[in-house]
């Protein structure tokens, strides 16, 4: 008797204050295993802050969060979310190679002092393979272009051995080539059943990558196959005007 | 060439006849290597500012301990995680932005501490915590630093890795089920005991400056945190012991010549470090736009 695996992300009806500011106004979002879901909104929309609610960051005021099948406290505690951040919220300078990085993924899994055993210098290593950054490996992660640091942060997810890749505006600042290498890795991660969502306001690369899209703003306005949501009707309701594929001005 | 070394060792080892001066060297050595350390992850996270407050904010706390007769860690500890607090409630309630609410707090603190000092009546003279008292550090004051400075190091090398995870990216700390809160919470109470440890050296005042410039110094000679963590309290020490002969010598006051040399430590790293110093930058980028000419021609 099979049972449907449980929803990677399931977020239902979550309202979300910063003091005066509505961010997020009974949002909800279900995205299953083994899908990539294009979450797509202006500046300000609360893609953000829906990310900051999935992993227990922001607590919401009304509504439920469910991750991997329990509590995004539960999801944490067992190392099933991964979260690629926003490019503005790193410090890039910071002194740590690449590897140093990527090995963070495998914390929550080591003792006290997180000295690292040799399975877990094995997973950091299969994990820069993977996204193509092993020859970097011993780079200070400032000194990557802008696709490596994305691709470095998602084998840090890799490493970690994350069911739900939580991925905040990752083609903000990437060149096209590293962006069809990121779909495509997001893609075999995806079909080996991770659950993704990935935010971002620049739409073109959004049919290739994702199954499924939904437009945000303040609340999920429509969920839907990528190719249905892109439609510029649809899109207008998001982004006002957006009707050349991008979302700003 | 011997008549020279035995100049140079005597001018070592003249100073160290004296028992105050062992004293002094002890714990200036200690002082130093805690705070270098512990400003690897300081300077990082952006908390220079918070190290003056907290470093000052302990005044107070110090002298109630002093004069309920409790050990000063435990004063300076509540009153630093006061600060704290309080810094975070100005900061979260009103329309005061960070860096007032923290001058505010910390400025508020030390003149409480002021005002304490100047009501109680003490043999020791309580001034000295305000400005050091190097030379006239006792043996019960030295175990005290030792005891505190060995605490605080043994946290900082057992946690190390999780202290430089918070430091870098605090969200994929909650992600993988951490509690960076904590961890933070952590820094602080260590930066307060710290900051009990450097007051002994350097007094109040200049605490702020043993707990930023060996990290930053450091931070301009490599790019492996590893590596700072080696850099820093080298620097640091080295500069503790130049700067203590040199106030025997040119009779000066001890701490103030110890911050000095640190001062003058960073700003040579500052001109002249290979790869983030201000001439090493230059000269590569002149290296780059002769190169690109010679390929242009
Ligand atoms: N820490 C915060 N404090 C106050 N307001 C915030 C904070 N973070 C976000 N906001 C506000 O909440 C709204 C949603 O922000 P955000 O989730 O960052 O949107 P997005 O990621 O789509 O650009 C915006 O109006 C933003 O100004
Ligand atoms: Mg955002």
């Amino acid at each position: 008797m099979a049972t449907a695996p449980a929803p990677a992300v399931d977020v239902r009806e979550v309202t979300v204050h910063y003091g005066e500011v509505l961010a997020l106004d009974r949002a909800s979002l279900r995205v299953e295993p083994g899908r990539v879901c294009g979450l797509i909104g202006m500046n300000g929309s609360g893609k953000s802050t829906l990310f900051k609610t999935i992993m227990g960051l922001v607590a919401p005021e009304h509504g439920t969060v469910a991750v991997d099948g329990g509590t995004s406290a539960r999801a944490r505690r067992a190392g099933a979310v991964a979260y690629v951040p926003q490019s503005e919220e790193v410090d890039w300078s910071f002194p740590l190679t690449v590897r140093d990085v990527v090995m963070m993924g495998r914390y929550g899994h080591l003792g006290l002092t997180r000295r690292p055993r040799r399975g877990d210098h094995e997973a950091v290593d299969a994990a820069l393979e993977r996204v193509g950054v092993a020859p970097l490996a011993s780079r200070q992660i400032g000194r990557l272009s802008g696709g490596q640091r994305k691709r470095a942060f998602v084998a840090r997810g890799i490493a970690q051995g994350a069911r739900v890749l939580l991925l905040d505006e990752p083609f903000a600042g990437v060149d096209r080539d590293s962006e069809a290498t990121m779909v495509r890795l997001l893609r075999e991660l995806a079909a080996e059943g991770a659950g993704i969502v990935v935010s971002t306001h620049d739409l073109h690369a959004l049919p290739e990558l994702a199954d499924e899209a939904a437009l945000l703003m303040r609340r999920v306005l429509l969920h839907g196959p990528t190719a249905q949501v892109l439609r510029p009707e649809n899109l207008a309701m998001a982004f006002g005007l957006g009707l050349d594929g991008r979302a700003e001005r | 060439m011997s008549t020279l070394a035995t100049t140079v060792l005597d001018l070592l080892l003249d100073p160290l006849a004296y028992d105050f001066m062992v004293r002094a060297l002890l714990t200036t050595l200690i002082a130093s290597v805690v705070c270098a350390v512990l400003s690897c992850w300081l300077v990082l996270i952006g908390w220079s500012l918070m190290g003056d407050a907290v470093a000052h904010a302990v005044l107070p706390g110090v002298v109630l301990a002093y004069v309920v007769g409790a050990p000063f860690a435990l004063g300076a500890v509540v009153f630093g995680f006061l600060a704290v607090g309080l810094i975070g409630v100005v900061r979260d309630t009103s329309r005061v932005k960070e860096d007032a609410a923290i001058g505010i707090v910390f400025t508020t603190l030390f003149a409480l501490g002021l005002v304490l000092i100047s009501v109680t009546p003490s043999q020791t003279d309580l001034n000295h915590i305000i400005f050091g008292n190097l030379l006239g550090v006792s043996w019960p004051e030295l175990t005290q630093v030792m005891v505190l400075g060995a605490v605080v190091l043994a946290v900082l090398v057992l946690k190390s890795r999780d202290f430089t995870l918070y430091a870098f990216d605090r969200t994929h700390a909650h992600a993988i089920g951490l509690r960076p809160r904590l961890l933070g919470a952590v820094l602080l109470g260590l930066l307060a005991l710290t900051a009990v440890v450097a007051l002994q050296a350097v007094g109040v005042v200049l605490v702020v400056a043993m707990l930023i410039i060996p990290g930053a110094t450091a931070y301009l000679l490599t790019d492996r945190f590893g590596r700072m963590l080696v850099l820093a309290p080298v620097v640091s020490a080295s500069c503790a012991v130049i700067g203590l002969y040199a106030s025997y010598y040119l009779d000066t006051a001890p701490g103030g010549t110890v911050v000095l040399a640190q001062g003058a430590a960073f700003t040579v790293v500052y001109l002249a470090s290979p790869r983030h110093g201000l001439l090493g930058t230059r000269w590569a980028a002149r290296r780059r736009r002769l190169r690109r000419e010679r390929a242009g021609a």
